[in-house]
């Protein structure tokens, strides 16, 4: 489902090389564990598979059901099936949480060629989906994310995922600022998500999360590189002994 | 041959005062009214404010007026729908109002006519300054309007919406307001039309104590108006002023807003969008007195620039010496999109009292690029996510009026403004 081929991409602003040769597959089906140190480039990973400007891919392809999405802009990412949890959900003073989950679900309906929702349904969906994640309506109707604390934003985020169903869902450190109880419900919601048809990019630092949301895949990112790829033991033997070990291996 | 040569007139400085000798015999008024209008036209015979009087000074009037079209008695404006559905509706049809007013409780409309006729209406006529422009225009020229009086204790449930519509020509017009002491009352003043008119419209409300009063003024000429608009209020003491604007329209606006806290613990809350576009110049400039101790008030202003449209916000604060305990606060923020647009904003607090709070701030911004992407992950298009911000960024200042039936009203005008510039 996503192909990545030899990744080198750097800051816009400055020049700075954040991705240097990265490769990834990930399969239909599949959650793939990204972990790695700080400043290893995993939230650049991140907005550069959303498409976010500020990064510049300079070799390498990214390819998305065997098509090159390099040239696509963000919307029409999100519209062909990528979704972003965001590490740190921008606040949209004056726009209506209601107002825009109506306008982001029925743009991508309209880029499928589907009709737009009737309200009854949007909001039969929209109660479903905040119920499942112990959301209160109320906080709907206040701007997005304005005043949300950090594990109601990550919440809202995962609201936003259930709500457009994609394909392949990039979290970006979505445990960060959860309690152990608020992981519980995000991880519930992420899993209840989990089909054959739809793939999972997990970042995380912690091991703490892949309790959670089990991974089949775990990654090991580096100064831009996978240096190492195994299956859930690895984030168990991360754990134990840090990224010292694997990064002495690699180098 | 007189030593000081005056600056040649200009044609529009020559219409307005050619103008003057051909309506002086259809204007209604007694001698003190008279008295007052040819003072006024002796004001603007000494030419209109330049840039170099210091209030018109991002506004040089001379320059920028450049027609004036003539009186057209043959034009015909049609009242429109209200903005609230429900509201008292009198219109003022190319300067003209109905001799039919209507009947609400605890309200009496009177035509201005009858005010200027009978002499009544005189000592309202006098200018705030030596460089009211609009106030000695409006002097000189007016015919009509509408006086509206609240009594004491009344309580509106609905809007009263004061329309002024032109369809060319020129027309000016005044609304005096008086709010009895306790009186409650929402009052939306619309003024539109579909002319190259000049408009001269000039608002007057007086307070009582207690009294609580939102004012709306949705400004929606066409991009080929000249709008010139005047908004004076006195507040009584503990009474609540909140006046909201909107402008959307006109080629050459001004809005001056000039109000005055006469009792204590009265508030003021000024909050204003100016959408702006085409090739346009809009001015708001505000004056405030806190002239006695204990008064707050607040402004937010916030504006929309797009296109080749320039926009001017000038909001001054006087603190009397004796007005101790002021609290004012002045914000004015700037969304600009496009690179031929300019927007100009003049604080100025002049403070003679030493124990008060006042403070303001203005910033100038392009849209969001954090947000924008948030809006583009999700899907939402280039174009509908810019859209969405924008309004966002007027739409807060609306919302914040806590009233659903305004907020809804006045989002639906500012949806109208959008679909015609998106």
């Amino acid at each position: 489902m996503l192909e990545i081929r030899n990744l080198h991409a750097r800051i816009v602003d400055d020049g700075t090389e954040i991705i240097r040769g990265l490769n990834l597959t990930v399969k239909a089906g599949e959650v793939a564990a990204i972990m790695g140190p700080n400043g290893s480039g995993k939230s650049t990973l991140s907005y550069i598979l959303a498409g976010r400007e500020d990064y510049e891919v300079t070799e390498g392809d990214i390819l998305y059901n065997g098509q090159s999405i390099l040239e696509m802009d963000p919307a029409e990412r999100a519209t062909s099936g990528i979704f972003l949890a965001f590490q740190y959900p921008m606040e949209i003073p004056g726009v209506a949480t209601m107002e825009f989950l109506k306008v982001a679900m029925n743009e991508q309906r309209k880029a499928r060629g589907e009709e737009p929702l009737k309200i009854p349904e949007f909001l039969k969906r929209v109660k479903e989906a905040a119920a499942s994640l112990s959301m209160d309506m109320a906080m709907l109707k206040r701007p997005l994310n304005v005043g949300f604390s950090g594990g109601e934003k990550k919440r809202a985020e995962i609201l936003q995922m259930k709500l457009l169903e994609p394909k392949l869902c990039v979290l970006d450190e979505t445990d960060s600022g959860l309690d152990i109880d608020a992981l519980k419900i995000v991880s519930d919601g992420v899993n209840a998500l989990r089909a054959p048809d739809r793939a999972f990019l997990v970042i995380t630092h912690y091991q703490r999360l892949l309790e959670h949301i089990v991974p089949d895949t775990v990654h090991v990112l580096y100064k831009g590189q996978v240096i190492k790829s195994g299956d859930k033991s690895l984030a168990l033997d991360l754990e134990a002994n840090g990224y010292a070990g694997v990064i002495g291996e690699a180098a | 041959m007189n030593m000081h040569s005056t600056p040649q007139r200009t044609q529009a400085e020559t219409a307005l005062i050619d103008a003057f000798g051909d309506r002086l015999s259809l204007l209604p008024g007694d001698g003190a009214v008279m008295l007052k209008r040819d003072d006024a036209i002796e004001a603007i015979k000494h030419g209109l404010p330049t840039r170099r009087v210091e209030s018109w000074h991002y506004t040089d009037l001379r320059r920028l007026l450049n027609a004036v079209p003539d009186f057209d008695p043959a034009a015909m404006a049609k009242a429109i729908a209200p903005i609230v559905a429900g509201s008292t509706v009198v219109s003022i049809l190319n300067g003209t109002s109905d001799a039919k007013v209507p009947v609400l409780e605890g309200v009496t409309f009177q035509r201005l006519s009858e005010k200027l006729t009978d002499g009544s209406i005189a000592p309202g006529l006098d200018p705030y300054g030596s460089d009211d422009a609009i106030g000695a225009l409006n002097t000189a020229f007016v015919a009509d309007g509408y006086f509206v009086d609240i009594a004491d204790g009344a309580e509106l449930e609905k809007p009263i919406e004061l329309q002024n519509l032109q369809a060319g020509g020129q027309t000016h017009v005044r609304l005096p307001v008086r709010v009895g002491a306790g009186a409650k009352a929402v009052i939306v003043e619309r003024q539109a039309g579909d002319g190259a008119a000049l408009v001269s419209s000039v608002s007057q409300l007086v307070l009582g104590e207690g009294a609580e009063v939102i004012w709306l003024i949705v400004q929606e000429q066409p991009e080929t108006a000249t709008h010139l608009a005047q908004f004076k209020a006195h507040l009584g003491k503990n009474s609540k002023l909140t006046v909201f604007f909107m402008n959307a329209g006109g080629k050459l606006v001004r809005q001056e807003i000039v109000v005055r806290t006469t009792g204590e613990g009265a508030d003021f809350k000024l909050r204003g969008i100016n959408l702006l576009a085409g090739d346009t110049h809009t001015d708001v400039t505000m004056v405030l007195d806190h002239a006695v101790p204990h008064t707050t008030s607040t402004e937010v202003i916030r504006n929309v620039v797009t296109g080749k449209a320039r926009g001017v916000f000038q909001g001054r604060i006087n603190v009397h010496q004796y007005a101790q305990k002021t609290n004012a606060k002045m914000a004015c923020n700037t969304l600009l999109l496009s690179d031929d647009g300019e927007f100009s904003t003049k604080p100025e607090l002049e403070i003679f009292a030493d124990d008060v709070v006042c403070g303001h701030g203005a910033t100038v911004t392009e849209i969001d690029h954090d947000h924008l992407f948030y809006l583009m992950a999700r899907g939402v298009d280039e174009k509908t996510a810019r859209g969405l911000l924008v309004k966002a960024f007027v739409a807060e200042v609306i919302e914040e009026l806590d009233d659903e039936m305004i907020v809804e009203a006045l989002e639906a005008r500012l949806d109208d403004w959008f679909v015609a510039h998106g």
